[in-house]
C-alpha cells in the first residue's frame, strides 16, 4: 500500500495494473526534476559559456575551474554533499530543489562545453560585421550570435537532455520518490521486483523514445542558417 | 618611411582620417612600417598593390578590426593611440564605439547576416542604436532601392547571387550614415558577370561629395575611374601616390610600373 493505493499480486496483470498509478505519481516527480533541471543547465551553460569568453582572465579562469570541477566529480558525491554537508554550515534546501539543482548545475558544465563548440563555430567574418556595424555585446550576442547557433547545438544538447532524464533515478539517494526508487520499495514490501522494475525500464525507454523523436523533429524544422530574425 | 606628395599634404590640412606614425606588426611579420597618411573629407582614395602589401590592414585598423602597435589614428576628430609594444587594444570600448561610429564597411565575402531577412540585415544596426523601426525600415527600403533592390526585402541572403548579396551588404554600411565608408576587395568574391552591378552601385556612390570613400581592389579600370587619388602600396609603405590619370599612365617609380604592367598586362 502506497498513497493509499493497495497492489494485489494474484497475477502479474493485476499487480502490474495496481502499481502502475503508483509508478505513475513517481514518474511526475521525475519528469519535472529532469525538466527544471534541464532548464536550468540550459541557462547556466550559457552564462557559463559567456563568462568564460570573458576578456577579464580573473573571470574566465575561476569560470574554467568551476566548470571542469563540475564535469570532474561525481553527480552523487555533489549530491550528498549539497544534501547532508551544506546543513552543517546552515545551509537546508528540500530534497527536491538540492537534486534538481544539483542536476542542472552538473549539466550546465556540459552544456556550457556544447554553447562554447557553436559559439567558436560561428564565422570570423560575422563578428567582423558586427563590429563594423558598431553592435554592443549585447546585441551582437542576443542576435547574430545565439540565433546561428542554436541549430548547431540542438543535436548534442537533445543527447544531454536525454541522458539527464536517464540519470534521475540518482535523486532517490536523497530520499527524492521518484519512479525507480518507488518500484525499488514495492519490490522490497512485496518482494517481487522483476515487474516493477521492467515497468520502470519500459517507461524510461518509452519517455526517451518520445523525447529523442522530438528533438529531431527540432532539428529539421530550425533552418540550417538560424532562427529567422525578419 | 611612406611618401607623400605635397599635394596631398596640403589637401589633408582638416583631414577626416589620419594615421601618424602607425606600425602593425603580425608576430615578426611587420605589415605597416611607421605609416602616415592622410584622407581628406569626402575624399575618394583606392588603394592597389601586390597581395600582402598592407592595404587591406589599412582599411581593418579604420574599422578596428585589427591592434596595431605604434604611432597614433585619428578619425573624424577621435584620436587614438597605442603605446607602444603592448600588441593589444588599450583603448576603451566606448571610445572605440566612439571611432566605429564614423565608419562602414563592405567585405570581400559580404558577411550578411544568414538568419536575418535582407530588411532586418539593413535595420539591425539602426534599431540596435535606439532608431524606432518604422523609421529604420524606411530607411532600409530607400537604400535598397538605391541598390536596385527594392523587391527582395524579405528574402534571406542564401536566395541571392553574389552581387546582390553585396549590394545588400553595401546597404548595410551606409544604414548608419557613415562619414567614411571602406571596400575591402568588394568584388573579389564574385562570379565576372556580376562585378558589374556591385561596381554601379559603388560608382554611383562616388558622386555623394559628403562620403569619403577607401577602396582596396583589382579592378584597375574601376579605380581610374572612381577616385580622386590613387595610392599604390608595396611592403607596408606606399610606394607611389597621386592622381589616378597620370599613376596610370605615367608611374613614376619602377615598382608602380612594374605592378601596373602585370595587372593591366
Amino acid at each position: 500500500m502506497m498513497y493509499g493505493l493497495a497492489w494485489d499480486t494474484s497475477t502479474p496483470l493485476a499487480f502490474a495494473t495496481s502499481i502502475l498509478p503508483i509508478l505513475l505519481i513517481g514518474l511526475t516527480v521525475t519528469v519535472k526534476a529532469a525538466l527544471a533541471g534541464f532548464a536550468i543547465a540550459i541557462v547556466m551553460g550559457l552564462v557559463f559559456a559567456l563568462l568564460r569568453r570573458s576578456r577579464i582572465r580573473a573571470v574566465s579562469w575561476t569560470t574554467a575551474f568551476v566548470v571542469e570541477f563540475l564535469r570532474d566529480t561525481p553527480l552523487l558525491v555533489q549530491l550528498f554533499f549539497l544534501y547532508y554537508v551544506l546543513p552543517d554550515y546552515g545551509v537546508v534546501m528540500p530534497a527536491f530543489l538540492t537534486g534538481v539543482l544539483a542536476l542542472g548545475l552538473q549539466y550546465s558544465a556540459y552544456t556550457s562545453e556544447v554553447y562554447r563548440g557553436g559559439i567558436d563555430a560561428i564565422p570570423r567574418g560575422q563578428w567582423e560585421a558586427a563590429t563594423a556595424l558598431n553592435l554592443s555585446r549585447l546585441t551582437v550576442y542576443r542576435d547574430i550570435v545565439i540565433p546561428q547557433v542554436v541549430p548547431r547545438i540542438v543535436p548534442a544538447m537533445g543527447n544531454y537532455a536525454v541522458a539527464m532524464f536517464k540519470e534521475t533515478p540518482v535523486l532517490s539517494v536523497i530520499t527524492i520518490l521518484e519512479m525507480l526508487g518507488l518500484a525499488n520499495m514495492i519490490g522490497e514490501q512485496t518482494y517481487q521486483y522483476l515487474l516493477p522494475l521492467t515497468m520502470v525500464g519500459l517507461i524510461f525507454l518509452l519517455l526517451t523514445l518520445i523525447c529523442s523523436a522530438a528533438i529531431h523533429q527540432l532539428e529539421r524544422r530550425l533552418p540550417k542558417a538560424g532562427v529567422p530574425l525578419k | 618611411m611612406a611618401m607623400q606628395s605635397p599635394a596631398a599634404v596640403a589637401e589633408a590640412a582638416a583631414p577626416i582620417i589620419r594615421f601618424d606614425g602607425v606600425t602593425k606588426r603580425f608576430g615578426a611579420l611587420t605589415v605597416l612600417d611607421d605609416f602616415s597618411f592622410a584622407v581628406a573629407p569626402g575624399e575618394k582614395v583606392t588603394l592597389i598593390g601586390p597581395s600582402g602589401s598592407g592595404k587591406s590592414t589599412v582599411l581593418r585598423i579604420l574599422m578596428t578590426l585589427e591592434p596595431f602597435q605604434e604611432g597614433t589614428l585619428t578619425l573624424g576628430g577621435h584620436g587614438y593611440h597605442q603605446p607602444g609594444g603592448a600588441g593589444a587594444f588599450r583603448a576603451s570600448e566606448k571610445h572605440l564605439r566612439a571611432i566605429r561610429c564614423n565608419v562602414g564597411m563592405v567585405f570581400q565575402s559580404f558577411n550578411l547576416f544568414p538568419h536575418m531577412s535582407v530588411l532586418r540585415n539593413i535595420t539591425e544596426a539602426p534599431r540596435a542604436h535606439g532608431v524606432p523601426r518604422a523609421e529604420a525600415e524606411g530607411r532600409a527600403l530607400d537604400l535598397l532601392g538605391l541598390v536596385g533592390l527594392a523587391d527582395k526585402k524579405d528574402h534571406f541572403p542564401a536566395q541571392l547571387s553574389g552581387g546582390q548579396q553585396q549590394r545588400v551588404a553595401i546597404a548595410r554600411a551606409l544604414a548608419m550614415r557613415p562619414r567614411v565608408l571602406l571596400f575591402d576587395e568588394p568584388t573579389s568574391a564574385l562570379d565576372p558577370q556580376l562585378v558589374g552591378e556591385v561596381l554601379g552601385v559603388i560608382r554611383s556612390l562616388a558622386h555623394e561629395h559628403d562620403l569619403t570613400m577607401l577602396l582596396v581592389t583589382h579592378e584597375m579600370r574601376f579605380a581610374r575611374e572612381v577616385s580622386d587619388r590613387v595610392c599604390f602600396f608595396n611592403k607596408g609603405r606606399i610606394v607611389e601616390q597621386g592622381d589616378p590619370e597620370r599613376m596610370f599612365r605615367s608611374p613614376e617609380h619602377p615598382e608602380t610600373r612594374a605592378f601596373l604592367q602585370s595587372v593591366l598586362a
